[in-house]
């Protein structure tokens, strides 16, 4: 609990700063707030809390998630000032934003309670919407906020009614209530309940882009900062999918013939669909926004897996994936940062002069594309031969083609960095804390890949 | 209070179902159908209000008082939530003096 609490006060402490106007200030209590979570974090490992009436539950699943989301949200963090600070002039309030948003999903990966899952990913939404908008002055972003926010408050409306049929049918937001109920009713639920069921999961799906509630994702992340695209493909995509794990694999497990087919699906039309759009794609970043909602699908395998690797693979998978995304989005803020434009063809040549970011981005293609010794390859084959045991070879096949088939435009961006074309390269010259992020996700990307059994042992 | 609760459990709970779903999906037309960024917010606060409707009356026929204190959660959330969106209302107002969402076309696949 001390992990929450003490990550919401950095937040408000880095709202306090910005009062005495000294800029920089903001990032050390930042780095200082997050360590500490991080640290006390893994002082709860193993203790399995159950805290406010089993409001929220503290067990290793949310302790190993909770510790990938402050690392990722502090890369993010560190990437946000290194971009943000020479001409931003609120940057304090923006930057308390960012860490309330990663407070509010440590409350999404350990609810134990409808109501916390609401909080956590209302809370969430709410800093995005502003974070979004963050660039008051250009047109892209503005649109961006407000697609973001029309389109997530529509979904919010859509899960909240799911919620309340829920509770309707079994009289209980708390999810001991709520398998109490099942077992009552011998695991046959009431239409009502059924229905409260693909409600909240349609609410859910849609907060973590999977492909028949994707529409807004491409233009959300092209419009918005690129800063905040990093933090909305690696991080909040993790948060989603661990509370949709923890829903499912934790609390409705025993009426898993209702849901699987349902989730089966979007993972199928997830990555399938996703992999065909981001084909055709011109733009790195709906490039990247459709390579997340592909991953988003990859990641939902593991909902459907539930057996005892399924919970270790999905953890791999989102911290190769969340690694992979960050260092991706690392380099293109570089670059837009010198070229205005993040047309593929802005990469052409980029390896003579950048051999750093060129190397980075190229590790960060193969590890999404899956390719060894990178940690995205260890990370798809946990996951295909998790889904494989619980009986889903079909699932399987697709994703292997699907993976095939994103090889065509991972390799893409790789091409251009290494054509001999020198032309409009530009020497760019890397902050501290850009180096920092770089090194911190490649070799992380490494380290995981040839050994992920630091990660799978875990859980 | 007793009263109450007994004369609204008199009513029978379908009829609160049909009539919060009735809500719930003009709420939903109107996100779907209409054009001003407005109306627009109005039509998901519909949505909001519904459930809120739908959960007070569960919270009376299970006799159980946590759907009316998550009614309160909703409340609060769909205040800060619209804090926001008419801020960025008026962001958007300020820089393209319009607040039809038709407008929103620049990012395009």
């Amino acid at each position: 609990m001390e992990v929450i609490i003490i990550i919401a006060l950095t937040g408000i402490a880095i709202m306090m700063a910005g009062a005495l106007n000294k800029p920089g200030f903001s990032l050390w209590i930042a780095i200082a707030g997050l360590m500490l979570a991080f640290i006390l974090n893994f002082r709860l490992w193993n203790t399995n809390l159950h805290l406010f009436n089993d409001m929220i539950v503290y067990d290793n699943f949310a302790v190993v998630f909770n510790a990938l989301i402050i690392v990722s949200s502090a890369l993010v963090f560190l990437l946000f000032h290194s971009h943000y600070s020479p001409w931003e002039k609120h940057l304090d309030e923006i930057a308390a934003l960012l860490i309330f948003a990663c407070t509010s999903m440590m409350l999404m990966t350990s609810y134990g309670n409808l109501v916390v899952l609401f909080i956590g990913i209302e809370t969430m939404s709410i800093c995005l919407y502003v974070l979004a908008g963050s660039r008051k002055y250009e047109l892209p972003s503005n649109e961006a906020a407000l697609k973001y926010f029309l389109l997530g408050s529509f979904a919010t409306g859509v899960m909240l009614f799911g919620i309340a049929l829920i509770y309707g049918a079994s009289g209980s937001f708390d999810f001991h209530g709520i398998t109490s109920y099942l077992t009552s009713t011998g695991n046959q639920t009431s239409s009502m309940f059924s229905i409260g069921l693909l409600l909240l999961t349609v609410g859910l799906l849609f907060k973590i882009a999977a492909v028949p509630f994707h529409f807004w994702a491409p233009d959300v992340y092209e419009g918005s900062p690129t800063v905040i695209t990093t933090f909305m493909g690696s991080t909040v995509k993790i948060a989603g999918v661990a509370a949709l794990y923890r829903l499912y694999a934790y609390h409705f497990a025993a009426i898993k013939p209702i849901w699987a087919t349902t989730i089966m699906i979007v993972s199928a039309l997830s990555f399938f669909a996703a992999v065909l759009m981001a084909l055709p794609q011109k733009r790195f970043k709906r490039l990247l926004a459709y390579s997340g909602i592909s991953h988003a699908g990859f990641l939902l395998m593991a909902v459907l897996a539930m057996n005892q690797y399924a919970a270790s693979a999905l953890l791999l998978y989102a911290a190769s994936y969340s690694l992979a995304t960050i260092a991706a989005f690392t380099v293109l803020v570089e670059v837009i940062e010198v070229r205005w434009d993040d047309e593929l063809s802005v990469f052409k040549g980029m390896g003579a002069k950048n051999k750093f970011l060129a190397f980075a981005l190229i590790v960060a293609m193969l590890s999404m594309a899956g390719i060894p010794p990178f940690s995205g390859f260890m990370a798809k084959f946990m996951m295909f031969s998790a889904v494989a045991e619980s009986g889903y070879i079909v699932l399987v096949v697709f994703g292997v083609i699907a993976s095939a088939i994103s090889l065509v435009y991972y390799l893409k961006p790789i091409t251009l960095i290494l054509s001999k074309d020198e032309s409009n390269s530009t020497n760019i010259k890397l902050s501290w804390e850009v180096i920092i992020v770089l090194v911190v996700t490649l070799t992380l990307t490494l380290i995981f890949g040839i050994f992920p059994g630091l990660l799978t042992g875990l859980l | 209070m007793e009263n109450i609760i007994l004369q609204l459990q008199s009513i029978s709970i379908n009829s609160y179902i049909w009539l919060s779903s009735i809500l719930f999906i003009i709420g939903i037309m109107g996100v779907l159908i209409r054009r001003n960024a407005i109306v627009v917010f109005m039509s998901i606060e519909m949505m909001l209000n519904s459930v809120n409707l739908l959960l007070a009356a569960f919270s009376v026929y299970h006799n159980d008082p946590s759907g009316q204190v998550f009614v309160f959660f909703i409340m609060v959330v769909a205040a800060a939530e619209v804090a926001v969106g008419l801020a960025l209302l008026v962001m958007i107002y300020r820089n393209t003096q319009t607040i039809d969402i038709n407008f929103l076309n620049k990012l395009k696949w």
